[in-house]
């Protein structure tokens, strides 16, 4: 028998016997893409909105049903005071305040301009002030709709929005290509890593190191294993995807798998690295926490790498998920080619090479 | 000395890690087909000198060989010659016996029945078990397990790093029979161990503490050279007797060993005198009597002497 074949079925037999690793596998992809796709969610519902109604006129009327009627808006209160409505807003009950003055209805028949007012609690920044585009929206729509039962001929709209690759505005598409992300990099980053400094911690390197096998074999045989259980995970979220939340990829699955094997090369070399720097299972977790942290909030994993500061972009340019996030997207959503996303396979190559020799200069088989 | 009759060949070896010295300039020399102890207590540097042998560890300065090859120019080709035993159970304790002993072969490009007459004597004692994890075999049988394992690319140097520690005195001494079994297949060990009475079932000792070697020898010589006169002592209060004792200035060192103290008679010694003197100070049954020193009064004096 060949080196890496024992070395290879010591790994798998080691992993099977594992109480918890093949469940982890399995369970951990299935409980993530069940559950975060429905809880982290950017959509802002159930704004909670007070009326002011000064106007008491159809008009008016028309604007409260809308309200009511809208998914993303709820009817709290209509009062006659503004006053009222903000003590609902202090106490939390309330989100936003619609105030409608007294004669809009006659002021919009007769082209003057009296005004509508929105107030917003802006406490949290994206329910504030999408809160109040929605408002926005609902009110120009009965608006329009009150227009064109005056004067037919005006009807029509100067803009049109569509939105492409998402025409729903699902913030979920976006989030399961971020998820298997995630999922990559705990399950061939950070368990190979603690894999090896458990055999540190357990002496068994030692009994290893005494014997003639290469390390780039014994490393190659642990990273083998979890490359596979790897490329497992992204096929259960794939497969969690399609059957829970209809999503398939537009594009090529090649090209998704392509990305996901250089980018498991990336972080399993990461991993490598960290574990090479560390004694104990706590000093590598910890250091794989640091880098993870930044990975998941700078690489463009949740907020977008165009709203970062200028310098923090071009610290983006050296983190691996930033290129694998950006080849997910566009080939799952948008239903990109491997032509088109060069840049970013070959910009995962080159770190795949980096971390992967920053792995094997960082060995040290006697200290 | 001629080098092919060396196994192990020490010359000046120090490592320090930080501003610990934890070997300091040491040399010995492991004859072929002998068993070496290397005797002395916990921080005695043991386990570097071992791991700068079998290649784990580099020296600060000294140079050393093993089985005739340096120990960093030819250091691959050291590592298939020599089995190593780590002081700390280091198989894998989720791997059966068999998977282990098969594993390790395996790594050194050799099967399990090439050598299985060399490792058969120690084996075959676990084989019932060899469905059994590694992990949930007795103190015992992991040892054997871990001399299996370390013997069965037949190594031509064994290095044993406290075998010992932690195994029952029936499987201790079942342990020391089986290494002389083995030095008859023509195979040179170093054992290290903190037990002195261990030191007797060696060829040669070195006795050595913080990183110094006190002195090598046949653990028999190195008794016999013992020079001065040894008493064992007992009364009924031990304490007390015990510090009475270090007040005295003809004795040289006292210190408890068991069911007696037992104390070094310095210049003008005189043992009928001493109880006469010790029942006058109110000890009652005092017993003195002349004794033969063993490893561990050798070793107690040579510290003293430092």
């Amino acid at each position: 028998m060949s080196t890496l074949k024992v070395l290879l079925k010591k790994e798998v037999l080691q992993f099977k016997r594992n109480s918890f690793l093949p469940r982890l596998v399995v369970v951990f992809p299935i409980m993530i893409m069940l559950i975060i796709p429905w809880v982290t969610t950017m959509d802002v519902r159930h704004v909670n909105v007070s009326v002011v109604d000064n106007d008491h006129s159809q008009l008016s009327q028309r604007i409260i049903n809308k309200i009511n009627a809208s998914e993303y808006l709820t009817l709290h209160s209509v009062t006659g005071g503004f006053d009222l409505s903000f003590k609902s807003l202090e106490h939390g009950d309330v989100d936003a305040i619609l105030e409608i003055p007294q004669d809009f209805e006659k002021s919009f028949i007769t082209g003057s301009t009296k005004k509508l007012s929105i107030s917003a609690n802006s406490v949290n920044a994206t329910k504030g002030s999408l809160g109040s585009q929605y408002l926005a929206q609902t009110l120009a729509a009965s608006i329009k709709e009150m227009r064109a039962s005056l004067s037919p001929a005006q009807a029509g709209d100067l803009v049109v929005i569509q939105n492409r690759y998402n025409p729903t505005l699902e913030y979920r598409n976006f989030m399961i290509p971020a998820i298997l992300v995630i999922l990559i990099i705990i399950i061939t980053g950070f368990l190979p890593a603690l894999n090896l400094v458990g055999e540190k911690e357990a002496g068994t390197i030692e009994q290893i190191n005494v014997t003639p096998v290469s390390r780039f074999s014994f490393t190659l045989a642990k990273l083998i294993v979890y490359w596979v259980a790897g490329l497992i995970v992204i096929t259960i979220a794939l497969i969690v995807a399609w059957l829970v939340y209809g999503q398939t990829a537009v594009g090529s699955l090649l090209t998704i798998y392509t990305g996901a094997f250089l980018f498991i090369l990336v972080i399993s070399g990461f991993g490598l690295i960290a574990s090479n720097l560390s004694s104990t299972m706590q000093q590598a977790v910890f250091f794989m926490f640091f880098f993870v942290m930044v990975f998941m909030l700078m690489s463009g994993l949740l907020t977008p790498i165009e709203s970062m500061p200028q310098w923090a972009q071009y610290v983006t340019y050296v983190l691996p998920p930033r290129y694998f996030i950006s080849i997910m997207r566009s080939v799952f959503m948008k239903g990109a080619t491997f032509y088109d996303m060069r840049f970013n396979f070959l910009a995962l190559a080159i770190l795949a090479v980096v971390m992967n020799l920053g792995a094997a200069l960082t060995y040290r088989k006697r200290s | 000395m001629d080098t092919s009759t060396l196994a192990i060949e020490v010359n000046g070896i120090s490592k320090s890690y930080g501003t610990v010295k934890a070997l300091d300039k040491v040399s010995l020399d492991v004859r072929r087909g002998e068993i070496f102890g290397l005797i002395g207590p916990d921080g005695a540097g043991k386990t570097t000198l071992y791991k700068i042998l079998v290649t784990l560890l580099n020296a600060d300065e000294g140079s050393a060989r093993v089985d005739g090859l340096d120990i960093v120019k030819d250091y691959r080709n050291i590592r298939s010659r020599v089995g190593y035993m780590p002081g700390k159970f280091s198989l894998y304790p989720d791997l059966t016996i068999e998977e282990n002993m098969e594993f390790f072969a395996t790594l050194f490009g050799v099967t399990v029945e090439q050598n299985y007459d060399l490792v058969a004597p120690i084996y075959k004692q676990i084989e019932p078990f060899k469905k059994r994890r590694a992990g949930r075999l007795s103190g015992g049988m992991k040892q054997k397990l871990a001399l299996s394992c370390a013997l069965i690319h037949k190594p031509s140097v064994l290095f044993l790093d406290e075998p010992t520690t932690g195994v029952d005195a029936v499987s201790r001494s079942e342990f020391w029979d089986m290494l002389h079994n083995l030095r008859e297949q023509e195979l040179s060990i170093l054992v290290s161990t903190p037990y002195m009475d261990e030191a007797s079932r060696c060829d040669r000792i070195a006795l050595c503490n913080t990183g110094h070697i006190l002195d090598i020898d046949s653990p028999k010589h190195m008794v016999e050279k013992f020079d001065g006169k040894l008493y064992g002592i007992k009364a009924r209060d031990m304490y007390g007797l015990l510090k009475n004792l270090r007040e005295d200035n003809s004795i040289t060192n006292c210190y408890t060993a068991g069911e007696f103290h037992h104390l070094l008679a310095g210049a003008g010694f005189d043992a009928d005198k001493l109880k006469q003197n010790l029942v006058a100070q109110g000890h009652s049954d005092v017993e003195i009597k002349p004794i033969v020193p063993d490893i561990e009064d050798v070793f107690i004096k040579l510290l003293s002497n430092e």
